[in-house]
């Protein structure tokens, strides 16, 4: 049985950029270790004669012409930010390094 | 920010206590119509915010289709690099956290590469070293973020920073080597060598531009130092985005000698990215590597499996071209050049243009001269390349033409190039303007050398005597006097025959 320690839970919390205090990661590890149990049921149905599956339809293959198809004017893309400054999206100061 | 102050080891003296290890990491931009998942343009130097769609703005919704034509650059690029093709694979999602990548991950390839196991040869002074490929894979490129309020456009210090997605979806290569080790002293040039070699070979497939001062071609260098002899690799540091092939050997180089600064003393290498400075060639610390490194891949659910055909694959190996090792020696045994001119011409970027100037008519030489002479110094005095020089190589094939017609000497030549730059017309007008036709005309050649004769009596003096190589003072006064637009072969006729 898989199980997710409270450790984890807070790693993933740091990994997402989501600040969890103390009593929040208290009352989220034992949540998430019900729905990791109940995938793990799930599993359990599966057999050795059914592969892992990334997609439930069995295609390949599904390519696009490379021909340019008209988007957003730069009015319609930045309509729904915060902030704008230059035609530009304008967020806040970046913590950590660059990636 | 690392503050210690860092002892270089001198890179000579590196190289009696360690052996290099590097990997680099190559960045290729292709030079699709559109993105890499969706119908955006890829144009270079948009405004801002103006190749976008839902898809590569990561909106709600938003599905992403694969450019096939990207599939198809990906596993040229494979071919070309000797690389097994993927029967089977995946897109997979890499997902961090930043705001250049708006859906909070990139769409990548992780433990399935369509390209993997390939290898490229690379010369450095005479000697072939064999650089493994470990994969290439495609993946997008990410938005460009610029910085503001901090100190040269750097994230240390900004206040906010602003975001242009134009770049976002943009197909990349990223090409992965194998630890390349054995190559000693000589491991920054075999760095440089590989990229430049990488650079022509994706150049002469046409799919990318691979203009590092645009950043469709980037290169990561990473860098471990081990005891001479020793079978354990050291720690490695990451070396991001250097972007000159200069660069690249003196990103090595600087490393090599920090690393060997701090192991010296007893301290140990701290695994992480690195940023290049350009103006010094040194580096400096960027990013810890320990759990930033954890992107929690899975395979993206919104894209079915790539599996190319083994026809498909065949019919695109049919579609390589002459791979550059065996052009440059096709071509060099074709044109009679040294191995050092060989050597300077594929150097300096010119191997395409001295071809097409010869296909034009000039002889191998005099194409060599001009764009390795006149050409590259202009292209070196405005920070040019040589195709952006203003000069055609059908030009410089005219231009030589009426030198071998002598039409024009060299001297007079290098004039009707100013006349090209300033885009005056065509070689033959612009020597009609200004004027630049040598003078064949013997009646005022030999006015104009009685004239030196007349005027340099103690030379024509010692030429009657018998000492000919005396000639070139009294060569030198004609030229004065016809301005330089004479044919110094035939003044040279003229003047030996009224003397001797």
């Amino acid at each position: 049985m898989p199980e997710i320690s409270r450790d984890e839970v807070a790693h993933l919390a740091d990994l997402a950029r989501i600040d969890l205090d103390d009593a929040e990661l208290d009352h989220l590890a034992p949540q998430l270790n019900v729905i990791l149990e109940s995938v793990a049921s799930i599993q359990g149905v599966a057999g050795d004669d059914v592969p892992p599956t990334s997609h439930p339809i069995p295609l390949v293959n599904v390519f696009r012409d490379d021909v340019i198809r008209p988007g957003l004017t730069p009015q319609e893309a930045l309509s729904g930010a915060p902030e704008v400054d230059e035609q530009r999206f304008s967020v806040p100061r970046i913590l950590g390094d660059e990636q | 920010m690392t503050s210690a102050v860092t002892t270089l080891v001198p890179f000579e003296k590196v190289l009696e206590t360690f052996d290099p290890t590097m990997g680099l990491e190559v960045h290729v931009e292709l030079n699709t119509a559109t993105k890499m998942f969706c119908g955006c343009p890829t144009e270079f130097g948009a405004e801002p915010n103006t190749q976008v769609c839902p898809t590569c703005l990561g909106l709600p919704g938003a599905m992403p289709v694969v450019n096939g034509a990207a599939v198809e650059s990906a596993i040229r690029i494979g071919l070309a690099l000797n690389c097994e093709i993927a029967e089977w694979c995946r897109f997979a999602r890499k997902n961090y956290f930043y705001p250049d990548m708006p859906k909070n991950f990139q769409t990548s390839q992780y433990d399935e590469p369509i390209c993997f196991e390939g290898y490229l040869d690379v010369e450095v002074d005479g000697e072939t070293y064999r650089v493994e490929i470990e994969r290439a894979h495609m993946e997008e490129d990410t938005g460009k973020a610029t910085h503001i309020g901090g100190a040269t456009g750097r994230i240390h210090g900004a206040s906010h920073s602003l975001i242009d997605y134009n770049r976002a979806g943009i197909p990349l290569i990223e090409i992965v080597t194998k630890p390349i080790r054995g190559t000693g002293a000589k491991a920054p040039e075999v760095a440089k060598a590989y990229v430049a070699a990488l650079r022509e070979l994706v150049k002469g497939l046409g799919v990318s531009d691979v203009r590092m001062d645009q950043g469709s071609m980037r290169c990561d260098v990473n860098l471990s130092l081990a005891p001479k002899g020793s079978e354990v690799l050291g720690t490695r540091t990451e070396t991001k985005n250097v972007n000159s092939l200069r660069s690249v050997e003196r990103a090595v180089r600087y490393e090599m000698s920090r690393h060997a600064g701090i192991l010296s003393a007893g301290g140990s290498i701290l695994q992480e990215t690195r940023h290049f400075h350009e103006g010094d060639g040194s580096t400096s610390a960027g990013r810890e590597k320990s759990d930033a490194e954890d992107y929690r891949y899975f395979p993206e659910p919104d894209l079915v499996p790539v599996a190319p055909a083994r026809e498909w694959v065949e019919e695109l190996r049919g579609t390589l071209p002459e791979p550059p090792a065996v052009r440059r020696a096709r071509l060099q045994e074709a044109w009679g050049f040294s191995d050092m001119e060989m050597r300077d011409t594929v150097g300096a970027g010119a191997l395409e243009l001295v071809e097409e100037t010869i296909a034009a008519g000039a002889a191998p030489q005099a194409a060599r001269k001009w764009w390795l002479g006149e050409l590259a110094r202009r292209a070196n005095d405005h920070g040019l390349e040589l195709t952006e020089v203003g000069v055609t190589p059908v030009q410089v094939a005219e231009v030589q033409g009426l030198v071998d017609a002598k039409t024009i000497n060299d001297k007079l030549a290098r004039q009707v190039f100013e006349g090209l730059y300033a885009g005056e017309g065509t070689p033959a007008e612009i020597v009609e303007k200004r004027g630049l036709a040598v003078v064949s005309d013997d009646g005022a050649l030999s006015a104009a050398v009685d004239n030196a004769i007349a005027g340099n009596p103690d030379v024509a003096q010692k030429i009657r005597d018998g000492k000919v190589a005396a000639a070139g003072a009294l060569i030198g006064a004609v030229m004065k006097e016809m301005r330089g637009q004479a044919d110094a072969g035939r003044v040279r006729e003229l003047i030996l025959a009224k003397l001797t």
